[in-house]
């Protein structure tokens, strides 16, 4: 997007019918408690309330964060354990350190931060102090992608490119409350470190329609489809639903292949859907295009010689401007219609071979 | 019943036998890592020259454990945050009896249990992998608020070089040990005034280091690092709890105890000719027979 800080923006009185595409203006919620479109089901806080009912059973199940408590739902936690609360002050890097340490004496951590601030800011004591021994520290982030419009400070773009690169990290970017409430038992069961994407605050409920089981490390087909076959992660895969009705209305027809474990990617489930004659293939996710599960897919199949039309719905490789959500989703093309609108273009694009496509 | 006199007498007999025991001990860890140097030609000799003092008096006067079973339960935990300090911990692990001394010859090699840079997957007695430097302070506050929530007597001793002042995570780590009264927590800093890029102070001033800790609520002592009588009483000052965590600032020098190399020109990473090492060690033994 460009702008410039010298060319000052039409005063709002002047506006009229407004911005972008003749809506009106809309306003940056500082820290949105809520990522839910207008009417949606929702749920408070699954991750704290799942976990808290889980530490009951896990004595050995600590709760950690970097003054991040009440924006990453650990508060419901602590509430429920005070005393096995751990507050570290604004310190990410002594955040994941410290939960090393706990992690060798044979507490189970959960360490909450924003994305942001787990891989940009404490990267190496992830990969070195956590991940490199294989210790079993949980790291539960909120804020994953473009779910604020802070600004880049806060929006973590290349935080699956990240986790994905190192080693014996376990990654998961969860769909709706359901998912995270049925994920926090897996990942505490699972011996080794788990970097999971959180939803937080009322969060929506959208997979108990579709009868869904969280289960980690593999991914779920929630509907089939002719045309095109979705294959998205965390809250893209609401924004895929979404898009099968609009596409539908167009006469596509689309399956929704859900992965939520980013890795180890089900291989075997996303080959098997990938090698269906006839459908162009689109990756869908809250991420970079640089280094996510895009990228994951296509090497995947170009390693496995399984090659059908290959698209990539995903944010670009750019600082990401300050605004309201649902304008940024717009205008990167995330939300359920922008989506529904760019695949049509492809698919119509497809059917003139020499037309070049995005 | 033994007069008051004849008591202090046996006291300070035991003292002195104790002292010598310490005495022969570091001998045997500075000749431990000549040794494994030898093997490789190279090593972080100066450095674990320089320290062998402090690692005589923690592990043979000031730490529990058990040699045949290092990851016991009851065990003082032993953090090497300073990962290429290794060649030092793996003499003393070989002088503890935790590693067989006939791994020795295996240092830097292929395969070996005793890599250059200390991991903790590769050598028993080796609680974290260190190496990527400044995070020792900051695992341990989570160690020993683990040993704190599991109601554990063990300590936690972390040794950590000057070079490491610079990371922030080392004060960020300063201020949470403080806050959450870890006095299970024994930071031993090696200042012996040299880091990569040259003299530690001129690289990035970190003094006056005791008035720095202080300040962030620690039990400060700072030693001669060399003294073994002055470790052995700095030791026994941090057992006594008292709500804070403990920092014993040692002033190293490094290569200590062979003096053909103490005053070779300062570097991080000194250079030792073939020939030298067997000199090194003939100095060492001659050094201490006298």
């Amino acid at each position: 997007m460009k702008r410039s800080k010298y060319v000052r923006p039409k005063r709002v009185a002047e506006q009229g019918e407004g911005s972008e595409e003749g809506k009106p203006r809309l306003t940056t919620s500082a820290m949105i408690a809520s990522i839910a479109g207008e009417g949606q089901r929702t749920k408070a806080a699954p991750f704290g309330h799942a976990l808290a009912a889980l530490a009951a059973e896990r004595p050995e199940i600590v709760g950690m964060t970097a003054d991040l408590g009440k924006y990453t739902d650990l508060h419901i936690f602590a509430k429920a354990h005070p005393d096995r609360y751990y507050q570290m002050g604004m310190a990410e890097q002594l955040l994941l350190a410290a939960a090393a340490g706990m992690a060798h004496e044979g507490f189970i951590p959960f360490a909450t931060t924003y994305a942001v601030f787990a891989t940009r800011r404490a990267y190496d004591f992830m990969h070195q102090a956590i991940s490199e021994e294989g210790l079993p520290v949980k790291i539960v982030v909120a804020l994953p992608g473009l779910t604020t419009g802070y600004g880049p400070s806060h929006q973590a773009a290349e935080d699956l490119a990240l986790m994905r690169a190192m080693p014996g990290m376990t990654v998961i970017d969860p769909c709706d409350a359901l998912e995270i409430e049925q994920a926090v038992p897996q990942i505490a069961a699972h011996p080794g470190p788990v970097y999971m994407r959180l939803l937080r605050g009322q969060v929506p409920l959208m997979l108990d329609e579709y009868n869904y089981q969280f289960e980690l490390g593999k991914a779920k087909l929630l509907r089939d489809g002719s045309d095109v076959l979705l294959i998205s992660t965390g809250l893209m895969t609401m924004r895929a639903l979404e898009a099968v009705d609009w596409l539908k209305s167009n006469k596509i027809d689309a399956a929704v292949l859900h992965v939520s474990t980013i890795k180890p990617l089900d291989e075997q489930t996303i080959l098997k859907e990938a090698a269906k004659s006839g459908r162009m293939v689109v990756v869908a996710e809250n991420h970079s295009i640089i280094g996510g599960l895009g990228e994951a897919v296509a090497g995947l199949l170009l390693r496995s010689g399984v090659t059908p039309v290959f698209r990539q719905v995903a944010l670009p490789d750019e600082y990401l401007d300050a605004g309201a959500l649902p304008t940024l989703h717009e205008r990167y093309g995330i939300s359920g219609e922008a989506m529904a609108r760019t695949i049509t273009t492809w698919l119509s694009g497809r059917l003139v071979p020499k037309r070049a496509v995005a | 019943m033994p007069t008051q006199n004849a008591m202090l007498e046996a006291t300070k007999v035991a003292d002195e036998q104790r002292t010598v025991s310490l005495h022969e001990r570091a001998y045997r860890i500075r000749r431990n890592a000549l040794a494994m140097g030898a093997v490789q030609g190279q090593g972080y000799i100066a450095q674990a020259l320089g320290v062998a003092d402090i690692l005589a008096v923690a592990y043979f006067h000031a730490m529990r454990y058990r040699a045949t079973d290092p990851e016991w339960d009851g065990r003082d935990r032993f953090l090497l945050s300073n990962g290429h300090f290794a060649i030092a911990l793996y003499a003393v692990l070989i002088e503890a009896g935790i590693v067989p001394e006939d791994e020795l010859e295996t240092y830097g090699m292929d395969d070996s249990r005793l890599p250059m840079s200390g991991m903790a997957s590769y050598t028993p007695g080796m609680e974290i992998s260190g190496g990527s430097l400044g995070h020792g302070l900051g695992i341990a506050v989570g160690y020993c608020l683990a040993l704190k929530r599991k109601q554990s007597k063990s300590f936690v001793y972390v040794m950590y070089s000057d070079g490491e002042l610079d990371e922030g995570l080392t004060w960020e780590a300063a201020m949470s040990a403080s806050h959450w009264k870890l006095d299970n927590f024994v930071a031993l800093i090696d200042v012996n005034k040299m880091q990569a890029d040259g003299v530690s102070t001129e690289v990035l001033n970190f003094e006056p280091l005791d008035a720095k800790f202080e300040a962030f609520g620690w039990h400060v002592q700072r030693v001669d690092g060399n003294d073994i009588n002055a470790l052995v009483t700095a030791f026994d000052a941090t057992r006594s709890g008292g709500g804070k965590p403990h920092v014993i600032i040692c002033d190293t020098k490094l290569a200590k105890g062979v003096p053909f190399l103490e005053t070779r020109e300062k570097a991080h990473f000194i250079r030792v000719e073939p020939d030298e090492w067997q000199k090194a060690l003939d100095l060492l033994e001659a050094t201490a027979q006298r």
